[in-house]
């Protein structure tokens, strides 16, 4: 389930630097998130597509990574049309679909999937460790990037724990229903989980200490500085700055 | 429960950030190393937790459990929520970069302000502990649905029917998470209470 599906590959954005990636990411992420206008929040949805097609990714993988967010924009067609204030721009038997409301969800509609592709683009193609390290080195304390390191480590560990619950409570007969016995079942199978968790913590702390742990991740990474990270970094906020530039006098 | 990207204005959005920033400094400044390890994996696990399906009738609802995180961390669970939801990111695509903040707060500042709330009434006796995880449970999730619709209200005032959309359609979730919360509350003064900072008496 949990797989980095992405993280492995040898295309022009696999080779630039954690740090740049993360840099661009938020850059050209904030920048569509702040745009408001409909034929710009195009543009930024190409230029994501395009930054898709450099990194080389499965067009259905990507596709499939935005399921989560189909659900949600379907949501968003079906109440703000008829929710939102101003001049009607059809009717259906009695329902008005509003104009603003139609234009407001292609905004959303463009703007999150674009936000989404970018961090698909350039972050997802990154292993945690690789995101660990450039964290580190825009300066984000050592302490969350710990949290970070640690906690993905121990996410396959506590879900193989939680299959196994599962399993257990499966072998005695649990069929979940909507009761309040399955309630209290998952209750326990949960707080087991936390319980786990805490003991398990206990023990990795005394064996990182047993091997001399001094609060600091050294990496074993290292990323050749590579001219295409500054002209990337550079292009990518140069396009976003002018397209804010354009927004703000022009449109 | 989270925002999707590209919804909220500059405004929200920037304010979730530094809302989020700030907890999570404090958070983090609250962790010694010695406990790091612990917050860790209790993200882990609260990461999987919300993995953990449970039937409505014909439908099924996911855990989100950040009451028993905020019980369990306290400000520290800020730190502990920003890293469960920025892997869930990269692991499910539930969210990018910009609504990252906001949904740190929606479903952080609920857990902290429960675990004040809540967990000086622990360990007095078992009614009072189920009744009040319960309410850990059901508070967490109903002040994470007012946060959510208040930032999409703020965004745009006609919002409005979203909002209350999402808060209505979360009063079952808040049910059954009072209801799982509480048993879970019981189940870790049974089975292990030190996971649980009580005051010392």
């Amino acid at each position: 389930m949990i797989e980095e599906k992405f993280a492995s590959g040898q295309s022009l954005i696999h080779q630039l630097d954690p740090k740049i990636r993360i840099l661009t990411s938020i850059v050209l992420s904030v920048a569509t998130a702040l745009c408001d206008h409909l034929y710009l929040a195009g543009i930024y949805f190409l230029i994501s597509i395009g930054l898709i097609l450099m990194a080389g990714l499965n067009g259905m993988d990507v596709l499939k990574r935005l399921k989560p967010l189909f659900w949600f924009l379907l949501m968003i067609w079906i109440i703000l049309p008829l929710s939102f204030d101003g001049e009607t721009m059809v009717r259906l038997y009695g329902l008005k679909l509003t104009a603003p409301g139609v234009i407001l969800c292609c905004k959303i509609t463009i703007k999150s999937i674009t936000i989404l592709l970018i961090f698909t683009a350039l972050i997802a193609t990154m292993t945690i460790a690789s995101l660990g390290n450039g964290l580190h080195r825009i300066h984000v304390p050592d302490k969350m990037v710990f949290l970070l390191l640690m906690s993905y480590r121990y996410i396959s560990v506590i879900e193989s724990e939680y299959k196994r619950l599962l399993r257990a409570a499966k072998f005695r007969g649990f069929t979940p229903k909507t009761n309040l016995h399955s309630y209290k079942t998952y209750a326990y199978l949960a707080g087991m989980l936390f319980v786990r968790a805490s003991v398990r913590a206990e023990r990795v702390y005394q064996a990182m200490l047993c091997r001399g742990f001094n609060q600091k991740f050294h990496t074993l990474d290292v990323y050749p500085s590579n001219r295409l990270n500054s002209k990337f970094l550079t292009g990518i906020s140069v396009a976003s700055l002018s397209l804010v530039i354009i927004e703000i006098f022009w449109v | 429960m989270h925002i999707s990207e590209g919804v909220l204005s500059g405004p929200v959005l920037a304010a979730g950030a530094v809302i989020a920033v700030a907890g999570t400094s404090l958070g983090l400044k609250k962790i010694e190393y010695d406990r790091i390890v612990h917050v860790a994996i209790l993200a882990s696990a609260f990461f999987v937790a919300s993995l953990i399906h449970v039937n409505i009738g014909p439908a099924s609802v996911h855990l989100i459990l950040n009451g028993i995180v905020g019980l369990l961390l306290g400000v520290a669970a800020f730190p502990a929520i920003l890293t469960a939801l920025l892997l869930q990111s990269v692991f499910f695509q539930y969210g990018g970069l910009t609504a990252l903040g906001v949904n740190v707060v929606v479903m952080a500042v609920p857990a902290v302000l429960s675990h004040y709330l809540f967990l000086p009434l622990l360990g007095k006796s078992s009614t009072l502990n189920f009744t009040a995880g319960f309410l850990a449970g059901l508070f967490s999730i109903l002040f994470s649905s007012l946060l959510l619709g208040a930032a999409l209200w703020f965004t745009n005032h006609n919002f409005f029917e979203t909002s209350f959309a999402i808060i209505m359609a979360h009063i079952p979730v808040m049910i059954i998470e009072g209801i799982i919360t509480g048993f879970c509350v019981t189940f870790f003064l049974k089975v292990y209470p030190e996971i649980i900072p009580l005051r010392k008496k």
